[in-house]
């Protein structure tokens, strides 16, 4: 039996669906380069506005046009906005993965395809629309080279009547993205979008299940991708040096960046405050990045798990050398080139002890795109503070997708510098010892190459070197210096971002997890407590070195589980190195790392079997 | 009391004596042409009156790498990671352009681990004084050839190199160096007219400094041998510099020089000798560097000079004031401006 618009095999032999309101996932399955992005973006946005809370995903491939992709929407009156691992409604546009995709959907899902691929001939237990894209192409497109690109908007108004979405909210999403510039290739998507909706209305005769309704949970929020988000938070760190290499997942966080400083900080003489080198590599973009902080520039560079592995050698040098430095890794799957278009928080573990010899790095881990303007900050406090490379660790999924997003508040206290001394200071103290810790905390006093004063210059090394900086082999000497630097790892443990607890009452078992990890943890504590009465605990790790109130939350609860999204537990080792045997003993390790963005499901699914055990 | 006057200390235009500009005591070889270039240095900064707290600088690693700690140590120094100092020295130029750059590598940090960034810093005229110690050997690691060594050129332990060089100063010309130069740590008097020049222009300028090893590559069948550079060094003109401050009044010499005006205004004299070489001719000093491969000739002098070229900070349309230098609030926007972009994403 196939099923056609008018015989309908529903989930329960029948009957109408149950009407399911602001709470589903919806999948669109193109080719990439086929102008997709758009109508996709147009219909979350126009949900958006619904003031249903929303979120997009991409899972694209690495290729310029061709290869299959898939963009998940998932709107959620509870606001839970990570992935959900079960598609409920797919939109099937591309004949390379349409069948697979159609055999995967869960019975009693909604399947909205392109009519010729026939998808009616492999199920039965589906609620199936067919469209005629390529009948309502041409006449909504004339121009037969544009059809490919506005194909795509059709679906839009055919969701639009399936979903209830309303159509003056497609219009203004469809403007707003397509610009004041572009007004005609709005116009023809529009008109490609009505084509969709008024096919609908005449021809859909099905009963599905999902729906839209507005609602007000997107109060004051914004649309904005975590990569722009980060790009933003520098701009108004008062960030001056970027030396880059382009390279996915993190490309557009400068490239945005670029747009900002000349929008907001270009000065009166039409010259800007800062200077971006693309450079020839990382390895020259974190030279860069590390001569800039010297000299007295708040310096940052971004790049993905490769980049970090080339910069390497530079950033043991930086941390030997007491220099600050922000380094954003948006990171990607590795090892190697990986998926350079799947997320992972892969680089954890690397990028906490990054370089030979005994080192660590402070690394920052923000959740959404609100962390990502406000870790920024905070990174360049932290490195000039404590003058050493910080890391900001996000990753393709914050960074290259769409968030709804809280307004970011500009910070109001005066950027935190460092110890640095001005003329003035030597001319006071007479001079100074560049690692010498007076002040207990680890860090040394410096001074800025250019400074007016005889006594003001010191001489920056890699080599072994004592606290006046002088070149030494001594035994006494090394060790006083990078004791002095553990020193320091402990000052910035207290002086980094406090974790995100949320305790549940009567909680045994309490989860960790870190970056985009959040949105799940927290839907997945819901998910065991509402279907299984089993409160749990959340702790959200929000920076490394690990903060004290982790052994508190530990000695809390029978049983942590560790939630990592890397294949080794990188979350969960680092830990290991840090906790005492005792409490070591209470973790648990839970492993994400198919290259997707982590669901609320599969955690939930795995805690209950561990438990269950 | 004894009340017998102390002479007056000898001092520069800017009231510092010589010693403002030395370094520390070096531990290279004695011999070693790079110390000879330390001492140069010393030289022409106190004779220019440089503010030695205005210079920074650089270095890769390698035996050429340990020099900045020779000489200027009124100077904040970075003796950064092998094959970088080219990256290091452009954040930091960057980052305060009021600095004077000066770097200081050798033939292995330039031209082997470090030639990508070399040749991505000769692309953007950052101006700096590039200086290559190069002696065609790794001395640190005992012997081994650099990229630099001449084809044919014979180690100490007699294995001869089959690979052809590369040419740091015919790389400089091609891609973009707007003051490039070869000399030789033996030759006082036109190191320090090459070095008083690179310090005068506003652009990148590379010099090649032949300084030869005397432990691991001084022997007969080298090509970077003192005995060897002193017969072989042609000179391709006779360099004279008159600073700015000097209120000397410059009469042309027909026929025989030629004055290039550098950017803060002092003249670089290029007198002829033997030959005709204008070093503002490109195509020219690529072919006089070709030419003295052939002949086997260290031909020495500037190469060639370009004043019209625009600085990167220039090219970057930066701000007059040192980035570095910048106060808050002109670095910070505002709230406004933040709350017009979220309404635009909204």
């Amino acid at each position: 039996m196939s099923t056609t618009l008018t015989s309908l095999a529903r989930e329960g032999g029948g009957a109408v669906p149950q009407r399911i309101v602001n709470d589903f996932s919806l999948q669109v399955a193109t080719a990439n380069g086929s102008g997709s992005q758009t109508s996709n973006i147009v219909l979350m946005r126009a949900i958006f506005q619904m003031g249903i809370p929303v979120s997009g995903k991409n899972m694209f491939p690495s290729n310029i046009q061709g290869l299959p992709t898939w963009f998940t929407i998932r709107a959620s009156k509870h606001g839970w906005i990570g992935r959900k691992k079960e598609v409920d409604f797919l939109v099937a546009m591309n004949p390379e993965t349409a069948r697979q995709d159609c055999l995967e959907l869960e019975p009693g899902r909604v399947l909205v395809y392109d009519e010729p691929l026939k998808l009616n001939e492999l199920r039965s237990d589906l609620i199936m629309v067919p469209v005629p894209f390529d009948k309502l192409v041409g006449p909504a497109c004339p121009e037969p080279k544009l059809r490919k690109l506005v194909k795509n908007m059709i679906y839009d108004g055919v969701l639009a009547f399936l979903l209830d979405i309303d159509m003056e909210e497609i219009h203004k999403a469809l403007f707003k993205q397509f610009g004041p510039k572009k007004v005609k290739a709005a116009e023809l998507n529009w008109g490609a979008a009505q084509a969709g909706f008024n096919w609908a209305q005449e021809n859909v005769k099905v009963e599905q299940p999902y729906h839209l309704e507005r609602m007000d949970g997107n109060k004051d929020k914004f649309i904005i991708d975590g990569n722009a988000a980060t790009a933003l938070g520098c701009v108004y760190a008062g960030c001056t040096f970027v030396a880059w290499y382009p390279i996915t997942p993190s490309s557009t966080l400068v490239e945005q960046m670029m747009v900002y400083l000349r929008r907001l900080r270009t000065g009166p003489d039409g010259k800007g405050t800062y200077a971006v080198v693309q450079a020839e590599d990382e390895l020259a973009s974190i030279g860069m990045v590390i001569g800039a902080s010297w000299a007295g520039a708040r310096a940052m560079t971004a790049t993905s798990g490769p980049g970090v592995s080339l910069m390497s050698e530079f950033v043991g040098l930086a941390y030997y050398t007491d220099i600050p430095a922000v380094i954003v890794d948006v990171q990607r799957v590795g090892p190697s080139t990986g998926l350079p278009t799947r997320t992972m928080q892969g680089d954890i573990l690397s990028n906490a002890v990054l370089s030979h010899g005994d080192t660590r790095h402070p690394i920052l881990f923000p959740s959404g795109p609100e962390e990502c303007f406000s870790m920024a900050g905070e990174a360049f406090d932290l490195a000039e503070h404590f003058q050493t490379p910080v890391f900001i660790n996000t990753d393709l999924d914050l960074g290259m997708n769409v968030w709804a997003s809280d307004p970011f508040p500009v910070s109001d206290q005066p950027l935190n510098r460092g110890k640095v001394l001005s003329s003035d200071d030597l001319e006071r103290l007479g001079g100074f010892e560049r690692y010498r810790d007076v002040d207990g905390d680890g860090v040394g006093y410096r001074t800025l190459p250019g400074t007016n004063h005889p006594a003001a210059s010191y001489f920056t090394r890699g080599s072994g070197h004592n606290e006046k900086a002088q070149y030494s082999e001594r035994p006494e000497d090394y060790v006083n210096n990078v004791d002095r630097l553990t020193r320091k790892f402990e000052s910035i443990r207290h002086a980094a971002p406090r974790p995100e607890v949320n305790c549940l009452d009567g909680a045994k078992i309490g989860m960790v997890y870190c970056g985009t990890s959040r949105e799940a943890g927290l839907e997945s504590q819901d998910q065991l407590m509402r279907e299984y009465n089993m409160p749990t605990s959340t702790f959200r790790v929000r920076a490394y070195p690990y903060p004290d109130e982790l052994n508190e939350f530990i000695d809390r609860h029978e049983r942590v589980y560790i939630v990592d999204q890397n294949r080794d537990g990188q979350l969960h080792q680092l830990m290991q190195l840090d906790l005492t045997p005792a409490r070591v003993a209470k973790l648990r390790s839970l492993r994400y790392y198919n290259g997707l963005p982590i669901d609320a499901r599969s955690i939930t699914d795995d805690i209950r079997g561990k438990e269950a055990e | 009391m004894s009340t017998t006057a102390v002479p007056p200390k000898k001092t520069n235009r800017i009231g510092l004596e010589v010693l403002h500009y030395k370094g520390s005591k070096t531990t290279l070889c004695a011999g070693c042409g790079h110390n000879a270039v330390s001492e140069r240095i010393v030289e022409v900064f106190y004779e220019m009156g440089v503010q030695p707290w205005k210079v920074a600088k650089f270095s890769g690693i390698g035996c050429s790498s340990k020099s900045p700690a020779y000489f200027l140590n009124l100077a904040h120094g970075f003796n950064s990671v092998h094959g970088r100092a080219a990256s290091v020295a452009t954040g930091a130029m960057l980052a305060n352009r009021d600095l004077l750059g000066v770097v200081v590598t050798g033939d292995g940090d330039t031209a082997s681990i470090g030639i990508g960034q070399f040749v991505h810093m000769l692309r953007r005229n950052l101006p700096l004084v590039y200086i290559i110690e190069d002696n065609g050997v790794y001395g640190l690691t005992k012997g081994q050839f650099s990229a630099t060594s001449d084809y044919g050129a014979k180690s100490k332990g007699g294995a001869l190199n089959e690979m052809h060089k590369l040419d740091c100063c015919l790389l400089g010309i091609e891609l973009g160096a707007t003051l490039v130069a070869r000399t030789f740590s033996g030759d006082k008097k036109q190191l320090q007219a090459i070095l008083k020049a690179a310090i005068a222009h506003k652009g990148l300028s590379i010099i090649d400094v032949i300084s030869p090893c005397v432990t691991f590559n001084d022997h007969a069948g080298s090509t970077m041998s003192y005995a060897y550079v002193k017969e072989h060094d042609v000179a391709l003109h006779e360099l004279d510099f008159i600073p700015h401050y000097e209120d000397i009044h410059l009469e042309m010499e027909e026929g025989d020089s030629q004055d290039v005006t550098l950017h803060d205004g002092s003249v670089l004299r290029v007198k002829k000798l033997g030959r005709d070489y204008d070093p503002t001719d490109k195509m020219a000093a690529i072919r006089v560097l070709h030419e003295a491969e052939e002949k086997q000739e260290v031909v020495t002098g500037i190469f060639y000079i370009n004043t019209q070229t625009k600085d990167f900070y220039e090219t970057l349309n930066m701000t007059d004031t040192p980035l570095a230098a910048l106060p808050e609030t002109l670095t910070r926007p505002s709230q406004e401006a933040l709350d017009e972009i979220m309404e635009e994403l909204r």
